[in-house]
């Protein structure tokens, strides 16, 4: 089935199988692997975008659900060559090792900062409980967080 | 010695040249965050197949038929392959070949590879793998290691269930003591749970051969597995290193490695497997289960005389690194200590329960979780502080350990010991005001914090770095100065897998401090440009890979120095260096690099640590390499009513030699913590007659950021002699003691006697009793010390990739 939506920002259609999950027309259609797939049911928030602003896990919605609507993944923030606030303050802390979940945290750390900019440490703690991170114990990501709310709350 | 805290310390910091000692920003962060960065799963080639694996429903069975007639007959479907299929050696594996690649006749675990497929999309192959017509005759299990033991049950393979015995006798196991204390302990089937599923892409190539691209922490000991398999030379299988999300000991086996070539070469397409979550957790090795029998013996005062261990690890339906994972946590059972007479009886069993392999710690946290809860027991049969009572008995340098190995090397442990427990403890805030978040279980708790009871508890605990018992695992590397774009930069090659850890980062800073040059590129690991790094696990990249990297660092220096004293004409008397680009005579900038770098100067050099040897038939012998030393003292809550438990804080101490990036270091302590953590409150793999019941992170938990403390880290810095500056390993003696700790403070917080890891609400309530003390099963008739595959005859692998390599 054909799937059209605009993906950060641009016109996008997809073939997809019908029973495909949006995280999987992101990856293998769209040529948008920043979204992980490291659980695929909910559990880990790797896969998280923005669906009409919303935030969701991308493994949990059809692809066809995302027909006509907008979404925005973590290659909608910055670039390589320009990264946002969030990320750099992510790169600085040492808030990233394997890095598989650091997009889906991003994306949620944004998500978290657009709506809130300057967060109390159990805010951050209950805004990021659905995304699991193996690697780091947690801690520099709390130091990301509370870095990039300062330099965004600084800046704005 | 030098220490140096850290969690205070600030964010933010200096990162000058990006040489040894600098928090340097990783070089494959930047792709990290921005989504950009290429994992295993990640990989496309126009063109390319789906691979897909069909498994064994069951834990024991003999294959009658596969039909794959139908399945065949399914549209877009390109290749099914059997056992049948397979070009070369049937088997494989990590140290012995015991593992068919495809099962022919007998399956020996639920989710053994029966059958592969490759198909146009995903889906394709699902729904033909559903329609292989498999006919089972099922066999009689074992699934218990206890069972296994005896010698009525079935073997599993022709030459038994016992993988190795390791006998273990120091001084005079008979040696009378005035106090006794005796306990037994379990820990439960703990998951890697890296993130980052297995994935990889085979792309089959001109001469015949194949590019395998894959998740994995060993590029070499991948190829001398592969390459039989397919029945071909090593050099026409090229192994390269794709983007890996989180290891932890779990890409040691292979996963898909063998299965997408075969795809590949039948097919001559590219083809890409990625295992979901559900068949990540069949499809690599779990950290063994453990049952501990532990008896210590001390003189009224204090002092430990007499300690003897029966100790039995679930290795599974294959080998895995069992043999070595037995050998670890049986010299290392009596913890940390000076313990003049012990007899340490383990063996590695096959069971067909799901195999077991590497993990972060590697034997040593199960151990640790019962040496620590004995010397606990050991204190309050004393009337002792506990504390008091490790300082008493703890190893120093010069000790001797149970396997008579003299610590040679640096062992502050006594210093990690104080300086964790320096660590301020947090003030205990009144449950009824908080925040619900704030209570044990979180937003689940119902209660107001009424029966909220305060723990705390204590382990220390070691770990040996790089492999042991005269192993010889070497890590090459090769290092470029050349002029680009009017620059000096750096080429540094080495096969070391960066797994997470940030290996890369490490060989960067060693290259920018040893040549004096900014511009560094560690180039992407594979097989064919250069020999084997060793594996990425045993806490021995920072030793070995960077290690290598010195080597040749300073190799290319100096030859680079001499070609610069020739052109300059520049006396042998006068010093002459490179800083940040620049050759320097005399404290003064006289020339640029880049104009002396034509041609490039290149070094290549092979690091082996010090040698080691075997045991000897009483388990004596020069084991281990290096050993390092952490202690953690954790702070829980416990809500007693709702069997709930909060960690309020973790003090961690570790000594690392030299902190080469404090972050980095901090970021393992941390990280290793939260394994730890899990271990003791959450993390099982629950295992019914041999099928797993939670394969799904919806039902095996791991840690959130809910359920993590701050972890307060000390980092001691002493540092090992003969090793490049002094530098050890840091990845794995934080979750060794982390358990233990945790634990220790739950039973201190309730006051009951908690002998399983993890702690479940059931231990907390009353509805489960500890496991209760029975007799220790005898030691199995077998030869101690050797691995009993080897001697039937099953190929031993590893021992032969540094051997060509060296």
């Amino acid at each position: 089935m054909l799937v059209r939506a605009i993906v950060n920002g641009r016109e996008r259609e997809a073939d997809v199988w019908e029973g495909s999950s949006l995280l999987a027309m992101l990856r293998d259609e769209l040529e948008l692997p920043g979204s992980k797939n490291a659980c695929e049911q909910g559990e880990c928030g790797s896969c998280s975008v923005w669906l009409d602003g919303d935030l969701v896990c991308s493994c949990l919605v059809l692809a066809a659900q995302a027909n006509n609507r907008e979404v925005k993944t973590v290659e909608g923030l910055g670039t390589v060559d320009e990264l946002d606030a969030v990320q750099q303050a992510f790169l600085e802390a040492g808030a990233v090792q394997c890095g598989f979940c650091t997009p889906g945290l991003v994306v949620t750390v944004s998500d978290l900062l657009a709506s809130d900019p300057h967060p109390s440490v159990a805010t951050v703690r209950e805004a990021l409980s659905g995304n699991l991170c193996r690697c780091t114990g947690y801690q520099k990501i709390l130091d990301a967080v509370a870095l990039a709310a300062a330099r965004i709350g600084g800046s704005g | 010695m030098t220490r140096i805290g850290s969690s205070t310390a600030p964010t933010i910091v200096d990162r000058p040249l990006g040489g040894v000692g600098e928090s340097v920003i990783r070089p494959d962060g930047t792709p990290k965050v921005s989504g950009s960065f290429a994992y295993g799963s990640d990989l496309f080639v126009a063109g390319m197949l789906w691979g897909r694996t069909v498994r064994s429903p069951h834990p024991h069975a003999r294959i009658r038929s596969i039909d794959i007639a139908e399945a065949l007959a399914t549209p877009g479907v390109h290749a099914i392959l059997l056992a049948a299929d397979v070009p070369g050696k049937p088997t494989y594996g990590l140290e012995f070949a015991d593992q068919p690649v495809l099962a022919s006749d007998v399956v020996r675990f639920v989710g053994e590879p029966v059958a592969i497929v490759a198909g146009e999309h995903p889906e394709i192959a699902r729904r033909a793998a559903e329609r292989i017509r498999v006919e089972y005759e099922v066999l009689e299990p074992v699934v218990d290691m206890e069972r296994a033991l005896d010698p009525e049950a079935p073997a599993i393979h022709p030459f038994g269930n016992v993988l190795r015995h390791v006998h273990i006798v120091h001084g005079d196991p008979g040696a009378e003591a005035d106090v006794w204390v005796e306990g037994y302990y379990e820990t439960g089937m703990q998951d890697q749970a890296a993130l980052g599923p297995e994935a990889g892409i085979a792309i089959p190539a001109e001469d015949g051969g194949v590019d395998l691209h894959v998740t994995t922490q060993w590029l070499h000991v991948d190829r001398k597995q592969i390459a039989p398999c397919l029945g071909m030379p090593e050099e026409q299988v090229r192994v390269h290193l794709a983007g890996v999300g989180g290891a932890f000991g779990s890409r040691e086996d292979l996963h898909l490695h063998i299965h997408a070539c075969m795809l590949a070469l039948h097919t001559g397409k590219p083809v890409k497997m990625s295992y979901d979550r559900a068949e990540s957790f069949l499809g690599h090795v779990h950290r063994h289960p453990s049952r501990m029998w532990m008896r210590h013996g001390a003189t009224r005062d204090g002092k430990l005389v007499n300690v003897s261990v029966r100790l039995l690890v679930d290795g599974g339906a294959y080998a895995s690194s069992s043999t070595a994972v037995i050998a670890n946590a049986s010299t290392f059972a009596c913890g940390p200590y000076e313990v003049p007479n012990a007899s340490i009886d383990g063996t590695a069993l096959y069971t067909n329960n799901p195999p077991c392999g590497a993990m972060r710690g590697f034997g040593a946290p199960q151990v640790c979780f019962g040496h620590e809860a004995q010397m606990d027991k050991l204190a309050a049969a004393l009337s002792m502080d506990p504390i008091e009572l490790r300082l008493k008995n703890l190893l120093r340098q010069g000790s001797t350990m149970p396997t008579g190995q003299v610590i040679e090397g640096s062992a502050p442990v006594e210093e990690v010991v104080l300086r964790c427990l320096a660590i301020p403890e947090p003030i205990e805030e009144p449950a009824a005001a908080r925040d619900p978040i704030e209570l044990p279980g979180g937003a689940g708790n119902v209660g107001r914090g009424e029966s909220v009871r305060r723990g705390v508890g204590f382990a220390v605990g070691y770990k040996n770095l790089a492999y042991s018992e005269g192993f010889d695992d070497s890590s090459e590397a090769r290092v470029t100065i050349q002029a680009i774009a009017g620059a000096p930069t750096v080429h540094v090659r080495c096969a070391a897998a960066e797994v997470g850890q940030g290996v890369h980062s490490l060989l960067a800073q060693i290259a920018r401090t040893e040549l004096g040059i900014r511009d560094v590129v560690v180039l992407p690991a594979d097989t064919t440009a250069v020999g084997s790094a060793g594996s990425s696990s045993a806490s021995r990249q920072t030793m070995m890979s960077g290690g290598a990297v010195h080597a040749a660092s300073v190799a290319a220096r100096e030859a680079l120095l001499a070609r610069v004293r020739r052109a300059l004409v520049i006396g042998d008397d006068q010093p002459v260096s490179i800083e940040d680009g620049r050759v320097v005579v005399d404290g003064l900038p006289v020339a640029d690099v880049e104009d002396h770098l034509d041609p490039p100067v290149q070094a290549t050099r092979v690091y082996h640590h010090r040698p080691t040897s075997a045991f000897d038939e009483r388990g004596q012998g020069d084991v281990h390499v290096a050993l390092a030393f952490a202690a953690e003292r954790a702070v829980v809550e416990v809500d007693v009513d709702l069997g709930l438990v909060r960690v309020v804080q973790v003090a961690a101490a570790q000594e690392v030699g030299k902190a080469m990036n404090l972050q980095a270091v901090t970021g393992q302590i941390e990280g290793g913590t939260a394994q730890g953590l899990g271990l003791a409150l959450m993390e099982e793999l629950l295992v019914e007659g041999g099928e797993l019941r939670n394969a799904s992170f919806t039902d095996y938990l791991l840690p959130t950021i809910l359920d993590m403390p701050p972890v307060v880290s000390e980092v001691i810095e002493d540092p090992e002699p003969g090793v490049p500056y002094g530098a050890k390993g840091v990845g794995e003696p934080s979750t060794i003691v982390a358990t233990a700790a945790i634990v220790a403070a739950v039973r201190n917080a309730t006051g009951r006697a908690l002998n399983h890891a993890p702690v479940r609400p059931d231990d907390l309530v009353g509805l489960r009793e500890p496991r209760p003390w029975r007799a220790p099963p005898p030691n199995p008739d077998v030869p101690f010390q050797v691995a009993v595959p080897a001697q039937h005859g099953v190929a031993a692998v590893q021992e032969h990739v540094t051997d060509e390599d060296a």
